[in-house]
C-alpha cells in the first residue's frame, strides 16, 4: 500500500483526463476515443508522477519528452496538457476546428508536444534520436514514447527498436499500449502479432509486463525502466482499448468515431462516477 | 578544364564544419564510402551515428536530434534518401519545419551502371513539391562546399543532390555564395537557358555550337531549385525571345516545371531538355547514358532552335 495516496490522487488525474477526452468529442464530432482512453491512465502517471516537467515553460531544455508515437490518442496527451496548464481549457471545445490550438494529430505548435506523429510508426524513431542528442548533451532527460500494439506492424518501429538497441539507450522507455485491437477489430483476427514479449527481448530491450489501467503497476514499472542501464526498457501496458467508457470498452466501434447523445450522456455519467470514485479513495 | 569530385568536396566539408560547430551530426545507411560522409566519421566517430540499412529510421532519427538543437546531415543514395524515407521527411521533419539536411548522393543517373533502382530521375520533384523543403542542386565541387556551409547556417529543412562523378569546375572559389542565388555564367541574347548540374557545362557547349549558326545563347546555373527566385528568373530572361530547361531529371516536376511555374505569366515559349518519364538503365559510361537519355549539347542546341521556332 506504498502508494495508496499517489495511487489514489493520479486515479483522479487519469478520471479528469478521461472527462477532458470526452469533452473533445461532444456528440456527432468524431474523435480517437478508443486508443486515448487505453493509455489515460498510463499518462497521467507519466504527467503526473512520474516525469520531471517545468509547469511554466513547456520548452524546459531540462525537461522529460513524452511522445505519442500513435499520434491519434493525442487526446489523452491534450487532457493533461490542459491539466498542466500548457494548454487554455477553452481550447477543448475548439479541437480540430479550424484556427484551434488542438489539431488531429499532434502538431508542434502545440504547447507541450513534442514531435509530429499520425503517420504510425515514426515516433520510437524520433525518440531515439532526441534520446541521443539529449546524451550527446550530457543531460538527464529522459524520453518516454506510447506506441499501439496494431502500430508494431509497422517496420520502422522494428528499426528504431534495433538503433536504441545498438546505442544502448538507456534513457528512453518505451510503453505499448496493448489493447489487443487495432483500427478494423482485434489484431487477432487483423494481423497476429504474437509473442510480443519476446520480440522486444531479442531487439535486446528489457521488458516489462503490466497491467496498464492499475496505477501502482505503472508506477513501479516506470521505476524499474529507470534503474535498467546499458539498454532501453519497454513496458507492456495490457489496457482495455476504451477503458472507462462502458459502451466502448473492448471495441473496434470507438477506434475513431462519433459518439451519439444518448452515448455522450452515458460516458458523462461514467465519468461523473469515476470521479466520486478517486475522491472517496483520496 | 579542372576536373574535381562533388561527393568528395561534400565529405571533406562536412569533416571540415564538424571542427566548426559542435551541433554538426552525421547519419549514415551503410553507403558512408560512396557518400564520402565517412570522412566525417573518421574525425567525428562520437557524432557520427550508422543506423544500419533504414533510410527511414534515419530521416526520423534525425528528426529527434534537431528537436535537442542538433543539426543532423543524414546520407544515402538519393533515391532512397529522398523516395525510401519520403513519408518520414514528409511528416517527421517537413511539417515542423526541422534543421535535418538531406544528401541524396549518387544523385540522377551519375550511378551509371546500377540501372533503374539506383538512379535517381525523381529526387527533385519528391523533395520540391515538400513545402518548406529547400532543394540544392550543385553545379560543381566548388559550389557544392558552399552549399554544405550555407546549409549548416540555414534555417529549416534542406536537401542537396550530389553527383558521383568528377565534373567540371565551373564556379569561382572566391565569388560569395548564399542559397537561393542563380548565375549567369555566359551571356546571350537570343535565347536563355536554365540549366543545373551536369547539364550546365552541357549548356555552355550548347552555346559554343549555337554561336557557329549565330545563336546567341544566355546559360544560366540554377543550383536553388526550390525556393526558386521568380523575379531572379525573369530578370534573366530579358531581351530573349527562348526559354530553355536543362536537368539531369524527369522533365516531370524537375528543374522545368519550376522554371515553367514561375514563368507560366510571361509570354515566352519554354522547352524541356530532360528524361522523357522513363526510368533508368544500365551504361557502361556517365557520358554514354547521358548521350542515352539526350542529355547532350547537341540536344541542348537543338531543343533551343526548336523553341526559338516556334516564334
Ligand atoms: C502510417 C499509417 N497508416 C495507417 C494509419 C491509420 N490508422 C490510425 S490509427 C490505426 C490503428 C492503430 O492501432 P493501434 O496501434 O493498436 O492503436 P490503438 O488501438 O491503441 O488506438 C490506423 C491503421 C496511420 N495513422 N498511419
Amino acid at each position: 500500500m506504498k502508494y495508496s495516496h499517489a495511487a489514489a490522487a493520479l486515479k483522479k488525474r487519469s478520471a479528469v483526463l478521461r472527462s477532458h477526452i470526452l469533452d473533445m468529442m461532444p456528440p456527432g464530432k468524431a474523435g480517437h476515443l478508443g486508443g486515448s482512453c487505453s493509455i489515460a491512465d498510463v499518462t497521467a502517471v507519466l504527467y503526473f508522477h512520474h516525469m520531471n516537467i517545468n509547469e511554466k515553460d513547456p520548452k524546459d531544455p531540462k525537461r522529460d519528452r513524452l511522445v505519442f508515437s500513435k499520434g491519434h490518442a493525442v487526446l489523452a496527451q491534450y487532457a493533461a496538457l490542459v491539466e498542466i496548464g500548457y494548454i487554455d481549457r477553452k481550447e477543448i471545445s475548439k479541437i480540430k476546428s479550424l484556427g484551434g490550438v488542438l489539431q488531429g494529430h499532434p502538431d508542434m505548435k502545440t504547447p507541450g508536444i513534442e514531435a509530429v506523429t499520425g503517420s504510425l510508426g515514426q515516433g520510437l524513431s524520433v525518440s531515439v534520436g532526441m534520446a541521443l542528442g539529449l546524451r550527446m548533451d550530457g543531460s538527464r532527460a529522459r524520453v518516454f514514447t506510447i506506441c499501439g500494439d496494431g502500430e508494431l506492424a509497422e517496420g520502422q518501429i522494428w528499426e528504431a527498436a534495433m538503433t536504441a538497441s545498438v546505442y544502448k539507450t538507456d534513457n528512453i522507455t518505451a510503453v505499448v499500449d496493448w489493447n489487443g485491437i487495432q483500427s478494423t477489430g482485434r489484431l487477432s483476427e487483423v494481423f497476429s502479432i504474437d509473442r510480443i514479449a519476446e520480440k522486444w527481448e531479442s531487439f535486446g530491450w528489457h521488458v516489462i509486463d503490466i497491467d496498464g489501467h492499475d496505477i501502482p503497476s505503472i508506477i513501479d514499472a516506470l521505476e524499474e525502466a529507470d534503474r535498467i542501464t546499458g539498454k532501453p526498457a519497454v513496458i507492456l501496458a495490457r489496457t482495455v482499448k476504451g477503458k472507462g467508457f462502458p459502451f466502448a470498452e473492448d471495441s473496434a466501434a470507438f477506434h475513431n468515431a462519433a459518439l451519439d447523445e444518448q452515448q455522450f450522456k452515458a460516458g458523462r455519467e461514467a465519468v461523473d462516477q469515476m470521479m466520486k470514485e478517486a475522491k472517496d479513495e483520496v | 578544364m579542372r576536373y574535381e569530385s562533388l561527393r568528395n568536396a561534400y565529405g571533406r566539408q562536412l569533416a571540415e564544419l564538424g571542427s566548426i560547430d559542435q551541433r554538426i551530426t552525421v547519419l549514415e545507411a551503410d553507403l558512408g564510402k560512396s557518400t564520402m560522409s565517412c570522412l566525417f566519421q573518421a574525425e567525428y566517430p562520437q557524432r557520427y551515428f550508422q543506423v544500419g540499412i533504414a533510410e527511414q529510421n534515419m530521416a526520423s532519427i534525425a528528426a529527434g536530434l534537431a528537436l535537442t538543437g542538433k543539426i543532423p546531415f543524414i546520407n544515402s543514395f538519393a533515391v532512397f534518401a529522398s523516395g525510401r524515407a519520403y513519408d518520414q521527411i514528409r511528416s517527421s521533419i517537413c511539417i515542423p519545419g526541422l534543421n535535418v539536411r538531406i544528401c541524396g548522393s549518387s544523385a540522377g543517373l551519375s550511378d551509371f551502371g546500377d540501372g533503374k533502382t539506383h538512379q535517381s530521375i525523381d529526387d527533385i520533384g519528391i523533395m520540391r513539391v515538400l513545402q518548406n523543403m529547400t532543394v540544392l542542386s550543385p553545379v560543381d565541387a566548388v559550389e557544392t562546399r558552399k552549399m554544405v556551409n550555407a546549409m549548416a547556417e540555414h534555417d529549416g529543412p534542406a536537401y542537396i543532390r550530389i553527383n558521383r562523378n568528377e565534373l567540371p569546375v565551373l564556379t569561382d572559389e572566391d565569388a560569395p555564395y548564399k542559397i537561393g542565388q542563380m548565375t549567369i555564367m555566359r551571356e546571350g541574347s537570343d535565347a536563355v537557358v536554365f540549366a543545373s548540374g551536369v547539364m550546365v557545362s552541357r549548356s555552355l557547349d550548347a552555346a559554343q555550337l549555337l554561336q557557329e549558326q549565330g545563336i546567341s545563347l544566355r546559360v544560366v546555373n540554377v543550383s536553388t531549385i526550390k525556393p526558386l527566385d521568380a523575379a531572379a528568373l525573369k530578370e534573366c530572361c530579358r531581351a530573349v525571345k527562348a526559354v530553355v530547361t536543362a536537368e539531369e531529371h524527369s522533365i516531370h516536376c524537375g528543374l522545368g516545371s519550376a522554371v515553367a511555374e514561375a514563368l507560366r505569366k510571361e509570354r515566352i515559349p519554354i522547352g524541356f531538355v530532360g528524361i522523357r518519364d522513363l526510368f533508368g538503365t544500365s551504361a557502361r559510361s556517365y557520358d554514354e547514358i547521358l548521350e542515352h537519355y539526350g542529355l547532350t549539347a547537341q540536344a541542348v542546341a537543338e531543343e533551343v532552335q526548336d523553341t526559338l521556332d516556334l516564334n
